[in-house]
Parts: C-alpha cells; sequence; structure tokens
C-alpha cells in the first residue's frame, strides 16, 4: 500500500464509532441505528452507507467483492473497489464464494451466501413508513409501538389501484417479528434470500446516518395480505440468453430494430461462472 | 335501549400549559378567563369530571378558546392530561385510567375502542391516500389482514355516508369540505367503536351539507347505538344532537343538564347570553 491514508480510509476513532452501531445493530435486527455519519471521498447517495461499514470491518485478510445491480464491472462497483484497494490494499474478487465481504448496489447474489461471510447492503431510503409519515420523530415512534398499519396501507393502496402490490424493489420486511425494514431498493426476487440467511447481512445508509442488520439465521418475512400473498417476480419460461441458466434474476433487453425481448442473467459473475463451466465440461 | 349503562366515567381531567405559580396554583380567582397574568399559564381544563351513557350523545358547548377542543384531544390521547382519569367499563373491567397506560396500549384503544371525527381533515385523513384506504387503515391497524374483508367494510362505510363508487379511489385532497368530514366520520366508524369523538363536525360547512352531515350523525347514533361526544360551539348542532349538554367556559363545566333543559331554562349568566343569542 502506497498512499498517505489511514488503513481502510478512516482514522481509528470514526472506525470505532461505525463499528460500536454495527454492533447494536446486530443486536436489536431490523431496527435502525442512527450514526456519526463521515464525510466521504464520493456524494452522498452513491453508497456511502455502505462504504462507512466495509471500511470499518475489513482487514488485511479479507477478501472484497462489490456489486452495482448485480454487475461487478459497472460505474459504481468499480469505483468502489478502486476506492477501497487503494485504502487497504485487500485482495479483491468478483467470485461471491471467495469473497468475504460483499459490498451490494441493491442486489443479494444468486450464489448461497455462507457461514462467516458479510453482505454489505447500500440503503439510500431506509425509513420504510416514509411515504405515510414525513416526520422522524413521528416515526421513530410508530416503530417503538410496533404501529406498522402505515406499511400495509402503501400495500393495500396498491391493490386498490391496481389489482397486485406492485413495485419492484424495496418491498418492506418484517424481521424477527418486532421490526418493519425497508431491505434496501433490492427486488423482491432477492427477498426471500433474506429470511434465515447464513451470512451476516448489514444495511447502511450513509446520507440518512443509519446503519440496520440482518443477523444470520434471523427470521425475515415479507410484508403481505392473507387474500394477496407475496409474489416473486416471475421468471416462468425466461432463460439467460448467455449461460441458459433459469430461475435467476433476469435483465430484460429489447432489441429496438426487431423488438425482440431477451433474457439474461442479472448477476454477471454467477453467469460467468455458469459459461466456464459448461465450457470446462 | 339500557340507557342507564356507563360506557366512560371521565374524572378530574385537568389540562394546564405551563407550570402555574404560587399565586393561581391555590386561588383561582386570579385568573384571567383562563390565564394567569403572572406566570402566564394556562388552564384549558379544570376539573372536569361526567359519566357517558350508553348510545347517548353529549353535547359540549362553549365560546371560543374554552377548552373544548383540547378536552375531547385528551381523551383521545392527542394530548397528554395534566392530571385527572377516565375509565371504560369494556378495557379491563373499568379499573384502570386510560389516560395513564402505555402509548401502545392507547394505541390499542384508539384502534378498538374509540373513533374520532376532527375539525380539520388534514388531521384525520392521509390526504394523499385514497379515500377507500383511509377507512382502511383503521382496520389494518386492528389486525386485519383481508384485503377482500377491509373492501367490503370499507365500501358498506362508505355507502352510508354516500360517497359515490366511483370516487372511492380518489384522493381525499381532491373532495370537497363536506365529502372530506363523511370519509372522516366512515373512518372513525370503521372498528365499530363504541365511542366517539366529534370536534366541530359541521364548522364550515355550507348549510344543505351541515345538514346532511347531521342527519348522517343522527342516523349513525340510532342504528349503530354508539355513544358520542359532540363539540360544537353552535347551539343549533347541539339542539338538535344531544341528549344532554356540559356548557364549558374559560376550562371549567359551568352548567350540565337536558339539552332542552339548559336550553329552555338557563341558570348561569353565560349561558343566559348564549342561548339568548340563538334566538
Amino acid at each position: 500500500m502506497t498512499s498517505n491514508y489511514n488503513f481502510g480510509f478512516f482514522d481509528e476513532v470514526s472506525k470505532r464509532e461505525i463499528r460500536r452501531k454495527t454492533l447494536k445493530a446486530i443486536s436489536i435486527p431490523g431496527y435502525q441505528v442512527p450514526f456519526a455519519s463521515r464525510e466521504m471521498p464520493i456524494a452522498r447517495g452513491w453508497g456511502t452507507g455502505g462504504l462507512q461499514l466495509t471500511l470499518s470491518l475489513i482487514n488485511k485478510n479479507d477478501i472484497f467483492k462489490a456489486i452495482d445491480q448485480g454487475t461487478d464491472e459497472s460505474v459504481n462497483a468499480v469505483n468502489i473497489k478502486k476506492l477501497v484497494k487503494k485504502t487497504t490494499g485487500v485482495k479483491e474478487t468478483i467470485d461471491t464464494k471467495e469473497a468475504t465481504i460483499i459490498q451490494s448496489r441493491h442486489r443479494i447474489p444468486e450464489e448461497k451466501l455462507e457461514k462467516g461471510q458479510i453482505l454489505v447492503l447500500q440503503v439510500p431510503m431506509p425509513e420504510p413508513l416514509r411515504y405515510v409519515e414525513s416526520s422522524e420523530q413521528k416515526t421513530k415512534m410508530l416503530h417503538a409501538d410496533g404501529e406498522y398499519s402505515g406499511a400495509w396501507l402503501v400495500l393495500f393502496e396498491k391493490i386498490i389501484k391496481f389489482g397486485r402490490m406492485t413495485g419492484g424493489a424495496a418491498h418492506p420486511v418484517m424481521v424477527k417479528k418486532r421490526y418493519v425494514m425497508s431491505p434496501s431498493p433490492i427486488p423482491k426476487y432477492d427477498n426471500p434470500k433474506l429470511d434465515n440467511n447464513e451470512a451476516l447481512i448489514l444495511l447502511g445508509a450513509g446520507r440518512e446516518k443509519k446503519i440496520y442488520a440482518v443477523p444470520p439465521y434471523t427470521k425475515v418475512e415479507s410484508l403481505a395480505f392473507e387474500d394477496y400473498p407475496f409474489e416473486i417476480e416471475d421468471t416462468k419460461g425466461k432463460t439467460c440468453r448467455l449461460c441458459g441458466a433459469k430461475d435467476v434474476f433476469f435483465d430484460e433487453i429489447e432489441d429496438e430494430l426487431t423488438g425482440k425481448v431477451f433474457y439474461q442473467c442479472n448477476d454477471t459473475s454467477n453467469c460467468l461462472k455458469n459459461i466456464n463451466e459448461k465450457e470446462s465440461a | 335501549m339500557d340507557f342507564e349503562k356507563k360506557i366512560m366515567t371521565v374524572s378530574n381531567i385537568t389540562k394546564q400549559f405551563g407550570d402555574g405559580c404560587e399565586k393561581c396554583k391555590e386561588e383561582k380567582s386570579v385568573l384571567v378567563k383562563n390565564y394567569c397574568p403572572y406566570c402566564q399559564t394556562i388552564y384549558a381544563c379544570r376539573n372536569i369530571s361526567f359519566d357517558l351513557y350508553e348510545g347517548e350523545i353529549l353535547g359540549i358547548v362553549g365560546e371560543s378558546g374554552s377548552g373544548k377542543s383540547t378536552f375531547v384531544r385528551c381523551l383521545y390521547f392527542d394530548q397528554e392530561t395534566t392530571s385527572g382519569s377516565a375509565f371504560l367499563p369494556s378495557y379491563e373491567n373499568g379499573e384502570v385510567n386510560i389516560l395513564s397506560v402505555s402509548s401502545q396500549k392507547k394505541r390499542y384503544l384508539k384502534d378498538y375502542l374509540m373513533g374520532m371525527v376532527y375539525q380539520n381533515p388534514f388531521l384525520g385523513l392521509k390526504m394523499s391516500f385514497s379515500a377507500m384506504s383511509n377507512v382502511a387503515e383503521k382496520l389494518i391497524a386492528a389486525g386485519n389482514r383481508n384485503v377482500g374483508e377491509i373492501k367490503g367494510i370499507s365500501n358498506d362505510l362508505l355507502d352510508i355516508v354516500n360517497i359515490e363508487k366511483f370516487r372511492r379511489n380518489d384522493v381525499p385532497a381532491d373532495f370537497s369540505g363536506g365529502m372530506q368530514q363523511r370519509v372522516q366520520i366512515a373512518k372513525a366508524l370503521s372498528n365499530n367503536p363504541p365511542i366517539l369523538f366529534l370536534d366541530e363536525v359541521t364548522t364550515g360547512l355550507d348549510l344543505s351539507v351541515q345538514a346532511n352531515v347531521l342527519d348522517l350523525i343522527k342516523k349513525i347514533q340510532r342504528d349503530l347505538k354508539i355513544s358520542m361526544i359532540i363539540v360544537s360551539h353552535d347551539l343549533g348542532v347541539i339542539k338538535m344532537l344531544a341528549d344532554r349538554t356540559l356548557v364549558m367556559l374559560n376550562g371549567e363545566i359551568i352548567e350540565s343538564g337536558l339539552t332542552d333543559q339548559i336550553l329552555e331554562d338557563p341558570q348561569e349568566a353565560y349561558t343566559q347570553q348564549l342561548v339568548h343569542s340563538l334566538l
């Protein structure tokens, strides 16, 4: 490492503050812990919450992976990787299985996470009740009272307007039957992966100054009504045009000339793995 | 109907803004109306006590600033009371003072046993959610998680208050004042609460809409046998609806009794003036 920065960019006191609040978040699953969000060399809203978690937790033996909407090589992921690399010198990877810390913008990787891994999610809007209550003071009281009818009301409104629970991402979840949590804008497809996951899932919102967590093996349920159960995106009959995978989360690509619609794995590293396996077989 | 059955007992409710000083704590005659000129404390409600019976409409009348609205807001937990107690026989056998329970339990009471219609619909409704969702909110809060059922109940209530079918998915922000007030009433009724508070429901509505809303309230009382506390500065409204009436002045009840009696034979000077101004 040749840069003049402290290991992991932050001074040790800052790291300690973030770690302390992370511990509190892990102790109260789903509860949003306020923390002293630091200034970062990237703009707020571009993953500063996630980065602060990553940089406070990372050590020399970690192997780091960053994803931006499923891909390892898009702008946000590349820049975050560069910053982490420059200030820590840790090994990078695109392999989900190999990574010990995975920072992700809005996806949980297709490959199953394992015990010992940490998934850090970047969160733009941590408050699931913000649509119904604009005052932070009041939403804190609602959380304290376990008064979550507002979160259900948003879903109810969608059902009476559109006949189903529309909205592709950030479908609210109930963590350990206590706190309703916004799972960062991951697609509904990823919601079931939160439940009973073996890895530690941390969520950080830098602009909103909140850290929250889903510890390993925690019960996480997506909110739904008795007669309108929670449903994930329909993957029936769709296959990846590159690797042939089924039952994964797809990107939809339309050929503008012919109007033909293709589907392609959203998780690029998993797609690459599938292709390599096929070719070596 | 058994008019003898108590549904709520309220005793000595006091709400003051400010701590009070040596001068005004003991001797209330130093107050200017309800205001202490020495320590600037406002005594909004002073020692208010009464019983509410099943199926009756109790009117509270008084001039602007007499503490009527503050009082019902205290009973609906929108404001903390300074002292006093209220008991509901239907809650914990009437042994627990509902004003001193935890905020979770207060939410339970609001969601299951009470309804409130505010003077200002912005306080009672979520203006950016459809009329249907507004009625649904209380049902969801009370633990109903069945869309079909919630829709059914909401539609029935919106039928009662005459909101046209094609407007039910619209937001109350786009409604007229009278319609907003009717949606509020439907919302307050959604859990079939035994007690309903109505704070100046018809104030600011034009006369024909006022008559509609008043008819509606009377009908609801007759059909659903809900006990109501109606706050109004308008004696006409009280005359039409209330069985019994309390007259408030400067935070105190100065006269109470059957509505007819109070209107025909007022005892206190203020009440006489009030009744006289009606004629």
